[in-house]
């Protein structure tokens, strides 16, 4: 089972989870990313985030593909929000459910490090002082 | 020929709307493309990278143009 989400509503961790629970899963490995509220010494005011978002989907829905593909996964959750997120809220849970902890640990680091390099998905952060597209300039 | 494009995050910024017109003359590859918008927003060059998609899939500069695609011009993302 893969269940993909982009929303801008707020995310619900504790529904993430329990729907990749099943009585045949021995783990469930959980990444909850929340808005740090600086950036280098700078303080984060908020994030703003954008999505292309058709291709958002089906690239969360495509990496979802390829770790049921390699690693054995019962569920794969993944939700990620779009729009105004001020400091310590959620853009992002991914919840993976495996027969043993080795595989959901892995799956889910790989879901996390491969949206943030694939997924167009695009944040802003405000400062005090100015904002920046992160990771757009070298 | 004349494609529209769509942009997000920075490259919004870099052409000031969301969605434009580009005339590539007589070319049609992404390549050309890129070529193309590189020389009308010079800004586009100094990002880190950046990519474009069509029909919501990477594609590479070798990659030709009928004219009635979905095409994105997508700079590096940062989602998570």
């Amino acid at each position: 089972m893969i269940d993909i989400v982009l929303t801008d509503r707020p995310l619900d961790i504790t529904n993430c989870i329990n729907a990749v629970m099943t009585p045949a899963a021995g783990g469930i490995d959980v990444f909850i990313g929340t808005v740090r509220d600086a950036t280098k010494g700078r303080r984060v005011v908020r994030l703003e985030f954008e999505a292309y978002e058709p291709m958002a989907i089906s690239e969360m829905k495509k990496i979802a593909e390829q770790s049921t593909a390699q690693w054995p996964l019962h569920k794969v959750v993944i939700h990620h929000r779009t729009g105004i997120l001020e400091v310590g809220e959620v853009p992002v849970v991914i919840a993976v459910s495996a027969a043993h902890r080795g595989a959901a640990f892995d799956a889910c680091r790989y879901i996390i490090d491969t949206l943030k390099q694939t997924v167009p998905i695009w944040k802003k952060e405000i400062f005090e002082d100015g904002e920046v597209w992160v990771s757009a300039t070298p | 020929m004349v494609v529209k494009i769509l942009a997000f995050g920075v490259a919004k910024e870099i052409f000031n709307t969301s969605q434009l017109s580009v005339d590539m003359g007589g070319k049609s590859a992404i390549g050309d493309l890129k070529q193309t918008l590189e020389l009308q927003y010079p800004r586009l060059a100094s990002l880190s990278s950046y990519m474009v998609a069509v029909n919501n899939e990477y594609a590479g500069n070798e990659v030709v143009l009928v004219g009635n695609e979905e095409i994105a011009i997508i700079p590096p993302v940062s989602g998570g």
